[in-house]
């Protein structure tokens, strides 16, 4: 049991914004649709929550319809990109506002408060106006005000995606935590898939109101449906023909059409033929020589020329000491590539 | 540094001397008339007025029928600023516009009309109204929806739906989203918008007049007694210092209200969405509002086009004359072209005092003590707003008959009392969107290499426009229709056209009030004509406060 969506439509005057989606959640997980802004995931994320009318199909809850559930009996949470704190309420108060709206006695809405501030890591921060709040921390104090009185369903709009990218990673490892200490069937809509990996136990990867992919963190990770998905999972490029055949078998794959790699798949050494025998290194059957090089605090970044195969993006440890025009040899990490679903027979470059 | 206070000061110089002139001293010297006897100072005599239990009873009704008025307009106003600005209806900008007109129409206008609508030959005769002060609290309530419905509908309008879809996901019903989200949201725009209608409610003039006479009396219509029926100046003065203590009372008290725990409101413009079930009750009400604002409207136009038991253009034919038994002094079509003349002088000096006004209060300030300033200004010429324009117009007839000042045969008198009317609403309308201006716009205007006025040309100009000529028309209209300064000002042989309706009511005959039921309606159709015009322009702070 838990959240059903069977064949639902949203539609504006002109626009299909969610086209016949279906999708399942189970009580207790926590589910990710990924998509690129105005590919219609808030909006199904709204018609979810019932601020949205549904046009066809239904959408039902422990096998109860909703269609008929006006927004504010469903028991759901919704926490928005930028919180939607109430401006003229304390942290204290916003906490407590679903508390108070069902009467509540004050001493044990004090203690519910105190203690979700406490699982949100703002304990203190009760008499604090929101404006007074850093971006992170009002995130969390919307968090809690969300989890008061234990949804059934939580549904988080982008939650991390108005922070900058050092909070949004911790963020995201507390928003994981914080769901599974809670025990939290959530519904989670966001662009940014590092987000839905740390947060998800599923995913459907959603498009142009569709939903074209769906199913565990790993199958989806481990097999993309079609290029756009995978270049969207993060995938630097996806190989075809000849060269999807000549990687895949370097990583000791079954030969494929189309193969998504990412940008560290390609580990790059010097060549041992010319500069002598080497330890560690690993022989492969490519080879090419290093067109450009670019130094970051983890490794460096190549651009290598492959024989018979062209540039491609690889990587090298930092003490590699390449230049450009020296010959490498390539070997292929099979964790960081992955074989398509479907074949789109387009080399797609990002 | 220098040189921008001496700029300021520069600035700020025309419109002080205008407002010194024009207004603080006619008002000053009235109210020194009632303390000032016989050359000494009498504090008692103004005291004693004080206590008349007569001045208790108009203090008294001021004070609940303006807080019945307010009441009402934000009872009947709330609904309508919702449907307007936050639903797809059809004709939704046309309605908007049309209950815009009220608060524009002549005070004398709606007065007729509602006698026509409430007096015992009207369709709602049999309510018995006619007189009362009830009748006194729909005129008001009549002219004041429609600033509930323009400073509350354009602050709604903009409020971020957000907040409230969050409150309704944790389980509030759409009623306690309005009480614990909405409400709060909009709680600055609710105390302006009641803090000026309280404001217009308790100064009202010519609609208390028409509909209250000698029974219903409240401050204003007292001063206007006191000095031209009983010519105690004295009283007229003690009062007049009252209102205007009370009123500033009042302004203090609400920006008190005004202040929120977090002023920062998030902007957004949402798109109206499709009425639904739930919203059966507002779009009621709001059915409501628009029938209490065309009901007396229709039967001001339906009596003018009465003579006798039929319809017929007689009413209308007759204002070419002056009237049964000599009730004028011009016929009423010249009125109405003195009408029109005085109002485009009013216009363009308050336009270009205004617009001096805004530029001087807009400006970035560099330090507290130079926003203080600023902001002091603006609260200064803000001040017409509260001071009885029958104070003003009696002020004027003592003070400016001196020397250079003799203005009193000058044709230029009436303008300018009216453009000091017109002044705090040509300044509310031009203030936010010249302060909506980010002032980066002009520094890379000007490191690209433009002069400061061509920086003004650039920026400020393309921005200002359109509020300026949507002001023009708001000044011109308020011109058109006003009564309590143009009452003491204007000379019989140069009436204006609210002037000659109030007059023309007062006289026995027929035909005398049918002629003021079609000088209503003419007139009332150039202001709506005009305030349409304005609404095409799509100006939000016309009309917000």
């Amino acid at each position: 049991m838990g959240l059903s969506l069977t064949d639902v439509t949203v539609e504006y005057a002109d626009l299909r914004a969610v086209d016949d989606v279906s999708l399942e959640l189970t009580t207790g997980k926590v589910l990710a649709v990924l998509g690129p802004s105005g590919c219609g995931k808030s909006t199904l994320l709204r018609a979810v929550a019932g601020l949205e009318p549904v046009r066809h199909g239904t959408i039902s809850f422990d096998g109860q319809d909703l269609a008929d559930v006006p927004t504010h009996r469903r028991g759901f949470a919704l926490m928005f990109q930028d919180g939607q704190l109430f401006g003229h309420l304390t942290v204290a108060r916003n906490v407590a506002y679903a508390l108070r709206l069902r009467r509540v006695p004050a001493d044990r809405r004090a203690a519910r408060v105190r203690e979700l501030l406490d699982l949100v890591g703002l304990s203190g921060f009760e008499e604090r106006l929101p404006a007074t709040l850093s971006g992170g921390e009002r995130q969390r104090v919307a968090l809690a005000r969300a989890l008061a009185v234990e949804p059934r369903l939580l549904l988080l709009d982008e939650p991390l995606s108005a922070l900058d990218t050092t909070l949004r990673g911790r963020l995201a490892t507390d928003l994981r935590h914080i769901l599974r200490v809670a025990g939290t069937t959530a519904l989670l809509v966001t662009h940014d898939h590092e987000e839905a990996f740390t947060v998800a136990d599923e995913m459907a990867v959603m498009r142009d109101g569709r939903i074209v992919q769906s199913g565990g963190l790993a199958d989806v990770w481990r097999r993309p449906v079609d290029v756009e998905t995978a270049l969207f999972l993060g995938y630097a490029r996806v190989l075809t023909g000849d060269a999807a055949g000549r990687v895949a078998a370097a990583a000791g794959l079954p030969a494929a059409a189309a193969l998504a790699v990412r940008r560290s798949a390609l580990v790059a050494a010097a060549d041992v033929s010319l500069t002598g025998p080497l330890t560690g290194t690993v022989s492969g059957p490519l080879t090419g020589t290093v067109s450009a090089v670019r130094s970051t605090p983890e490794q460096l970044r190549l651009v290598v020329d492959l024989d018979g195969l062209g540039e491609l993006d690889a990587v090298a440890p930092l003490d590699a000491h390449l230049a450009p025009g020296d010959p490498v040899v390539v070997r292929v990490d099979p964790t960081r590539v992955a074989l398509l679903g479907r074949q789109s027979g387009v080399d797609a470059t990002p | 540094m220098v040189r921008r206070h001496l700029a300021l000061a520069g600035l700020a110089l025309g419109p002080l001397v205008v407002l010194g002139v024009f207004f603080v001293v006619p008002v000053a010297g009235m109210v020194s008339r009632g303390f000032v006897v016989d050359g000494s100072l009498d504090v008692g005599g103004v005291l004693e007025v004080l206590a008349r239990p007569r001045v208790h009873r108009v203090v008294w009704f001021t004070l609940w029928s303006a807080a019945a008025g307010t009441a009402a307009s934000l009872l009947l106003g709330l609904p309508a600023a919702y449907a307007l600005h936050r639903l797809d209806l059809p004709l939704r900008r046309g309605v908007r516009a049309l209950l815009l007109v009220p608060f524009v129409l002549p005070t004398v206008v709606v007065g007729v009309a509602f006698r026509q609508l409430l007096g015992e030959a009207g369709p709602l005769g049999f309510l018995g109204l006619d007189g009362t002060p009830v009748a006194i609290v729909l005129g008001l309530t009549f002219f004041n929806t429609s600033v509930v419905i323009r400073a509350v509908g354009a602050a709604w309008e903009g409020l971020d739906p957000r907040p409230g879809e969050a409150a309704a996901a944790l389980g509030a019903t759409p009623l306690q989203v309005l009480r614990t989200v909405t409400l709060p949201a909009l709680r600055p725009a609710l105390v302006s918008a009641a803090t000026v209608v309280f404001l217009f409610c308790a100064t009202a003039f010519g609609v208390v007049l028409t509909l209250g006479g000698l029974r219903y009396s409240t401050i204003e219509t007292e001063i206007y007694l006191l000095t031209t029926n009983l010519l105690d100046l004295q009283a007229a003065a003690a009062l007049s210092v009252l209102q205007l203590v009370v009123i500033v009372v009042l302004l203090v008290l609400a920006q008190r209200l005004r202040a929120t725990p977090d002023p920062t409101v998030q902007r957004a413009l949402p798109r109206p969405r499709c009425p639904r079930r739930g919203d059966a009750a507002v779009l009621a009400a709001t059915g409501l509002l628009l029938a209490f604002v065309l009901a007396p409207l229709l039967t001001l136009l339906a009596g003018s086009l009465r003579a006798g038991d039929a319809w017929s253009l007689a009413n209308y034919r007759a204002l070419g004359t002056t009237g049964d038994n000599q009730a004028l002094l011009v016929p009423v079509t010249d009125a109405l072209l003195n009408s029109l003349r005085t109002a485009v002088d009013a216009t363009w000096m308050s336009l270009s005092v205004g617009l001096l006004v805004a530029v001087v209060v807009t400006r970035r300030s560099q330090t507290p003590s130079e926003r203080r300033v600023r902001a002091g200004l603006d609260a200064v010429f803000m001040l017409p707003l509260g001071v009885s324009a029958v104070t003003l117009g009696f002020g004027f007839l003592v003070t400016l008959h001196s020397g250079v000042l003799d203005l009193r045969d000058s044709p230029l008198l009436v303008p300018i009392a009216q453009a000091l009317v017109a002044l705090p609403l040509v300044v509310r309308t031009l203030v936010p969107v010249l302060g909506g201006i980010d002032d980066r716009q002009r520094q890379a205007a000007a490191s690209l290499g433009a002069t400061p006025w061509r920086a003004v040309l650039t920026v400020d100009l393309p921005a200002v426009r359109r509020p300026l000529l949507a002001a023009a028309g708001f000044a011109f209209a308020v011109s058109l229709g006003e009564f309590g300064a143009t009452s003491f000002l204007a000379r019989d042989d140069r009436p204006t056209l609210p002037v000659v309706i109030f007059r023309l009511v007062g006289h026995p005959g027929e035909l005398n009030y049918g002629m003021a039921l079609a000088a209503s309606v003419v007139l009332a159709g150039t202001t709506a004509l005009v305030i349409l015009a304005v609404e095409r322009l799509r100006v939000p702070s016309v009309g917000a406060f």
